[in-house]
């Protein structure tokens, strides 16, 4: 446990030092501001080009704006934020093993599952932390502005959003752990991301595959229930657990 | 006691045989200096020794503890300084041998000290900075900082003073002699005058075997030539000990005049005293009359000969 602790400070370090830390808390929060500004400018912009677009045939009536406007935009802006994420953490294990700063930690007799475990709790706490920094922002400007109270289902579909992100997560660490560049972590997160939401466009297919719980839109509108995303949450808590579950032994195999 | 026990390690790379059935046995409290050309396997075997790669035949045990590859528990036993050590760089060096510290649980009130301690056997306790920004002769001295954090039974350094200016070399050797007391130092290098200046045992590793091995006052004496070399003060004293001498070889080895007043003789062909007694009788004078030690550049040119 003790050096498990140790090891998490010097990846907190790192992220400190680095500056990732400020670059994330400052993309989070550009994020979870843009969400209700864009809301609140559409009426605005759309009036400053009513003049030209009147002249292209297209007129402008009054535009309603409210909190679900700035909620679809959260929806919109979540994977940018997570692909931001996913970026500046791919090289979180992968920058370990090229510059070789993990063989004096693993001679000293630090296990190897400790260094898997450190990094993939700190990358759960940097996306849980930066995630709800997101939302919240969101909310609270929506609740200053709007009424939150007209989106259905808000806090599952948020949470489902959350969980999707753990998923890629989990995707990220069993990736590093086979690949040795940040290029191959990348790319190999990207095609199961990529790969499952093609699948997803399938109908029978699309119920099982955590890429639906992307579509939080359905989930506000009320177009969609949560009871038709409990397949869904199911495979993604299982196959994430085998994702970690399949780090262990890859890492303990590597060669360093 | 061996503190390090290899038998019959074997290791290939591709179609490469790096290692051919290698074994090795390094006593406690000595010296060690592995010995090889560049490309040899010194490397590949160390880095087996600290399971961090699989050997494809053959038993390590460390401390009378078998190596294993991967979770490698004998690890504790071992303090280890790659050949480019890589650091945290966003680190001070007291943050990094402190971070060190925790990972091998050493005790939390035991920490401090031991660091403040190691930062100055190394020369870096007034070091501020953070690590990014210094020397390679600098980190090499940190790299036998963290080596011997946990007061390790085996110090596994690998090619230390390959990359450094005589001065930092001379740092290092001078921390490795004084260290010699609490620990066992295994070191690999092709730097043959570092090997001659501290170490008590030798190993050479020639094409994946190891080709000669014990200690190294042992090893010299068993290679003694029968060779003594005479130096005169003028040539025409040189050409006149040649002229009686010399032209009579009857093998291989032959007495030569090495230089314009240096004669090179082999005991076989004359001894010492029949050449000693024509100078007394010629009067000539003499600077020095020396029986010729090997050098270990000679015998590493001899193994790798073979």
């Amino acid at each position: 446990m003790r050096t498990f602790v140790a090891f998490m400070k010097k990846e907190w370090m790192e992220h400190m030092r680095s500056g990732r830390i400020i670059i994330l808390g400052l993309l989070f929060v550009l994020f979870g501001i843009m969400n209700p500004a864009v809301a609140k400018l559409t009426p605005w912009l759309l009036e400053a080009m009513a003049d030209s677009m009147e002249e292209s045939g297209m007129i402008i009536t009054a535009v309603e704006v409210d909190a679900m406007t700035s909620w679809v935009q959260f929806f919109k802006n979540v994977p940018m934020a997570l692909i931001a994420f996913v970026l500046l953490e791919s090289s979180l294990f992968t920058k370990e093993y090229q510059s070789g700063t993990l063989v004096l930690a693993l001679t000293k007799g630090l296990h190897r599952t400790t260094v898997l475990c450190a990094k993939s709790v700190i990358l759960v706490i940097l996306w849980t932390v930066l995630y709800w920094m997101h939302y919240g922002i969101t909310y609270i400007y929506n609740d200053f502005f709007w009424d939150n109270s007209i989106a259905k289902n808000l806090g599952f579909s948020v949470v489902c959003w959350w969980l999707f992100g753990l998923w890629v997560v989990a995707l990220m660490v069993l990736f590093s752990t086979i690949a040795s560049a940040n290029t191959t972590v990348l790319v190999g997160t990207g095609v199961v991301v990529f790969g499952c939401y093609l699948a997803g466009m399938l109908p029978k297919l699309g119920k099982y595959l955590p890429t639906l719980l992307m579509d939080g839109n359905s989930l506000i509108y009320g177009m969609k229930e949560p009871e038709d995303y409990m397949m869904a949450l199911m495979v993604l808590a299982v196959s994430g657990v085998i994702c970690l579950g399949v780090g262990v032994p890859v890492l303990n195999r590597k060669r360093i | 006691m061996e503190i390090l026990q290899i038998t019959n390690l074997k290791k290939r790379f591709g179609d490469k045989e790096v290692l051919k059935g290698l074994d090795l046995s390094v006593p406690e409290h000595s010296i060690f200096g592995f010995i090889g050309k560049n490309g040899a396997g010194k490397t590949t075997t160390m880095k087996m020794v600290l399971g961090l790669m699989s050997p494809e035949e053959g038993e390590i045990t460390v401390a009378g503890e078998k190596v294993t590859y991967g979770q490698t528990k004998t690890n504790r036993y071992i303090g280890y300084l790659p050949d480019v050590p890589e650091y945290y760089s966003f680190m001070t060096p007291r943050e990094y041998l402190t971070f060190c510290g925790e990972i091998t649980g050493m005790p939390k009130a035991e920490i401090k000290p031991r660091v403040t301690e190691l930062l100055e056997l190394v020369g870096l306790g007034k070091e501020k900075h953070r690590i990014k920004g210094f020397s390679r002769g600098m980190k090499q001295r940190l790299g036998i900082a963290q080596a011997l954090l946990n007061r390790p039974k085996l110090l596994i350094c690998d090619e230390p003073t390959s990359a450094l200016d005589p001065v930092g070399r001379k740092e290092i050797l001078d921390i490795l002699l004084a260290v010699r007391e609490q620990t066992t130092v295994i070191f690999s290098t092709h730097i043959l005058s570092d090997v001659e200046r501290i170490c008590t045992d030798v190993a050479f590793l020639n094409d994946g075997v190891i080709t000669m091995q014990g200690k190294l006052s042992e090893i010299k004496a068993g290679y003694r030539t029968e060779q003594y070399l005479i130096e005169v003060e003028n040539e025409a004293d040189a050409d006149k000990i040649a002229a009686k001498f010399l032209g009579f070889n009857t093998n291989g080895r032959e007495s030569e005049k090495n230089g314009q007043k240096v004669l090179v003789f082999q005991e076989k062909e004359h001894t010492v005293h029949e050449v000693m007694e024509f100078i007394t009788k010629e009067k000539l004078p003499v600077l020095k009359i020396e029986r010729m030690e090997p050098s270990l550049e000679s015998l590493f040119m001899e193994v790798v000969a073979k």
